[in-house]
């Protein structure tokens, strides 16, 4: 199995899905000749021509707009939004159209477009290189909702949204593209959507013992505060949701009856980020398996910051922190 | 920067550019009358039927129906019609049925939508008429996308996409205008100017004398044709479709008329705009034009048309009648249905919760 990062991934991705399906294709600011300011479309047109290889004006209205068009004719659209956070202007399209087609037809009209788009700090990016606005979606109804955090996951989930009926916001965790290495199987692979991973076990219930809940760019430094932690004689069982609408409520309601404990880690601002949703959701369930309440440790209720970020994003230490107040130390 | 009117009828109905009469057979133009007379007499019992409080919501047409059915002259079964809610005439002219029409405007168990939208969004996939939005400009886009999905695709189905005066100050269509250039997208933008977007004149809207000289910056070409006139529009449709099957690209298509009533039946226009206004533009009558036109070609009468007008009434009061019998809403279910392929668990969970409740208070 070769070893790749996710961006060679998400190449790897598209590359398999436009060789096995002719209506699959892809466009974006600058994918097709450049091969993407990140590089994740590279050699794609040169494959497949530009006109399954679209370089687009600068608007991403009016990519998402047309990719809605592309998809109600039959086609398989990826778009690419170059950062998150300029995925903006799209959100006219992305909630009122995109979202709303096969409801508002009675089922008539289906437009199963794919819209990639890096997220996340991390990078010394400032807030415009740095948003991670998946909670927008998520209470978006229409659509679905993928961040994964390593490089097969990326593959097998991006080629399961492609192949899939529904819209899906593919959310890539830029900070970790070159860094998270890991072995992709060759060929079709898929991942389904709506599975977690358990990417650490605990032992089971103790003084000691808590599941921790992430995604994307934060599953990595949970798996650092994991390390630490069993070091220090927690008992910590990591679950990382990959998909995040819908969510693997079984999962993750398994883990926290088993632990009794449950501390949700997210990038984005923690009021009414997706952490709340996965508190409420799980207190609804486990009340009285809980020994603690349930804690977030999240980015914080400001715009991302520039020079103060690595303040701002969670980081290994308030995880163990956050962990340290739910067992009593 | 000047572009010349495109006419083919006088506002008497005579041809004053014969060489640009387009070749339509005599019962495709009896049909086009046909519609445009039912779209009339339709709007004006729907309307009194959203006063009486029977459907929820509604809008007319008045004054424009010639472009609801001129454009489609040109364009095959196959090319795709996205439209805003003012035309749901176009699709009645390529046989949405009127029983349909009428279960969405009661959205009842059998409007297609299942209730979900509001009156006069109409949906209608076998003839590749796509579902309606409220969102001005929204449209555009996707118009734009499926053209260029049909280029890609080998097939020469071109796209017509609808839009009112308004939407030329969205970002939606300048955005849409660029790419379909850049691309060559065989897409035909249609503007329905008609001169009001809810309360705002067209001379607030934009700066430019015309909106068809926008197309200019896109590197498009652009027509202005009287959009009161049906042969005008039939006639420069043609020329635009044909270009797009050509793979030259899109065209900007200003059609100048007047909307004579008010925005929709939650509308008021005699607080913004002298009524006089309205009569003005009852001399270019796009249906008394077109009328005048086929009578003096021997293809319709006085005697023809009460005849018609009485089918439709007929037709019309007999599926009142049936479609006010049939269940109100659609069951509880739908509600949860079609927002997935699949519905997902938590609308599993959400389902059994509202119905869990609409029981228990039922009861």
């Amino acid at each position: 199995m070769p070893e790749m990062n996710i961006i060679q991934a998400v190449n790897d991705c598209l590359k398999v899905e436009m060789r096995r399906d002719s209506r699959v294709v892809v466009l974006g600011e600058d994918v097709g000749r450049f091969g993407g300011v990140f590089r994740a479309t590279v050699g794609l047109q040169e494959e497949f021509g530009p006109d399954r290889c679209i370089d687009t004006p600068l608007a991403e209205n009016g990519i998402v707009g047309c990719a809605i068009g592309m998809a109600l004719y039959g086609l398989r659209p990826v778009a690419e939004i170059q950062f998150a956070d300029y995925v903006y202007p799209a959100y006219d399209q992305i909630v009122n159209e995109l979202a709303k087609m096969r409801y508002r037809s009675g089922g008539e009209y289906q437009a199963p477009v794919v819209i990639r788009m890096p997220a996340g700090g991390g990078i010394k990016g400032g807030h415009y290189h740095s948003q991670s606005p998946e909670t927008i979606f998520i209470h978006t109804p229409g659509l679905k909702v993928v961040y994964p955090s390593n490089p097969a996951d990326t593959k097998g989930l991006l080629a399961a949204a492609i192949r899939g009926d529904d819209p899906v916001i593919f959310m890539e965790p830029k900070r970790h593209y070159r860094t998270a290495r890991g072995e992709v199987p060759e060929g079709e692979y898929l991942v389904p959507l709506g599975k977690a991973a358990v990417l650490h076990e605990a032992a089971g219930r103790s003084a000691r013992s808590v599941t921790i809940l992430a995604w994307g760019a934060m599953v990595h430094t949970a798996l650092e505060a994991v390390e630490k932690g069993i070091g220090q004689g927690y008992d910590i069982e990591l679950i990382d949701l990959r998909t995040l609408l819908p969510f693997d409520i079984e999962t993750i309601v398994a883990s926290v009856k088993k632990t009794g404990r449950a501390i949700v880690v997210h990038e984005a601002p923690r009021t009414c980020g997706f952490g709340a949703e996965l508190a409420a959701s799980i207190q609804e369930r486990a009340l009285l398996h809980l020994e603690a309440p349930i804690l977030r440790v999240t980015g914080f209720d400001t715009p991302f910051p520039y020079a103060l970020e690595m303040e701002y994003l969670p980081n290994r230490e308030r995880i163990l922190d956050a962990i340290e107040r739910v067992t009593n130390g | 920067m000047k572009f010349e009117l495109i006419r083919v009828l006088d506002d008497a109905g005579c041809v004053l550019h014969p060489e640009w009469e387009p070749a339509i057979p005599a019962v495709e133009l009896r049909h086009i009358l046909q519609t445009m007379v039912q779209n009339s007499l339709l709007d004006e019992k729907l309307m009194r039927f959203q006063r009486q409080g029977r459907i929820g919501f509604y809008l007319t047409a008045w004054g424009e129906e010639a472009t609801l059915v001129g454009p489609l002259w040109a364009l095959r079964p196959s090319d795709w019609i996205f439209s805003c809610y003012r035309e749901a005439g176009a699709a009645l002219h390529r046989g949405y049925p009127l029983r349909t029409l009428l279960c969405q405007l009661y959205c009842n168990a059998e409007d297609p939508v299942r209730g979900r939208q509001l009156p006069v969004h109409h949906t209608a996939r076998e003839l590749n008429f796509v579902s309606v939005s409220s969102v001005v400009g929204t449209q555009i886009p996707h118009a734009v996308g499926m053209a260029m999905a049909a280029k890609l695709s080998g097939r020469d189905d071109v796209s017509l996409v609808y839009f009112g005066d308004g939407a030329t100050s969205t970002g939606d269509f300048h955005v849409s205008c660029n790419i379909a250039a850049v691309r060559k997208a065989p897409c035909l933008f249609f503007c329905r100017n008609n001169g009001w977007a809810i309360s705002t004149p067209r001379s607030v809207q934009t700066a430019t004398p015309t909106l068809a000289q926008k197309a200019v910056a896109y590197g498009m070409p652009a027509v202005l044709v009287d959009g009161n006139d049906v042969l005008a529009l039939a006639h420069v449709t043609a020329g635009a479709a044909a270009r797009a099957r050509r793979g030259e690209g899109p065209t900007l298509i200003e059609a100048l008329t007047y909307r004579r009533g008010a925005h929709t039946s939650s509308d008021d226009p005699t607080a913004y705009r002298d009524p006089d206004e309205p009569r003005e533009w009852e001399c270019r009558d796009p249906i008394r034009r077109f009328r005048a036109y086929l009578e003096g070609k021997g293809l319709w009468n006085a005697d023809e048309e009460r005849a018609f007008v009485q089918r439709c009434e007929q037709e019309f009061a007999a599926l009142v009648a049936e479609v006010e019998s049939l269940p109100s809403k659609s069951p509880l279910a739908t509600m949860f249905d079609d927002v997935y392929a699949e519905r997902p668990w938590h609308l599993d969970e959400q389902f059994v919760e509202l119905d869990r409740e609409v029981r228990r208070h039922r009861a």
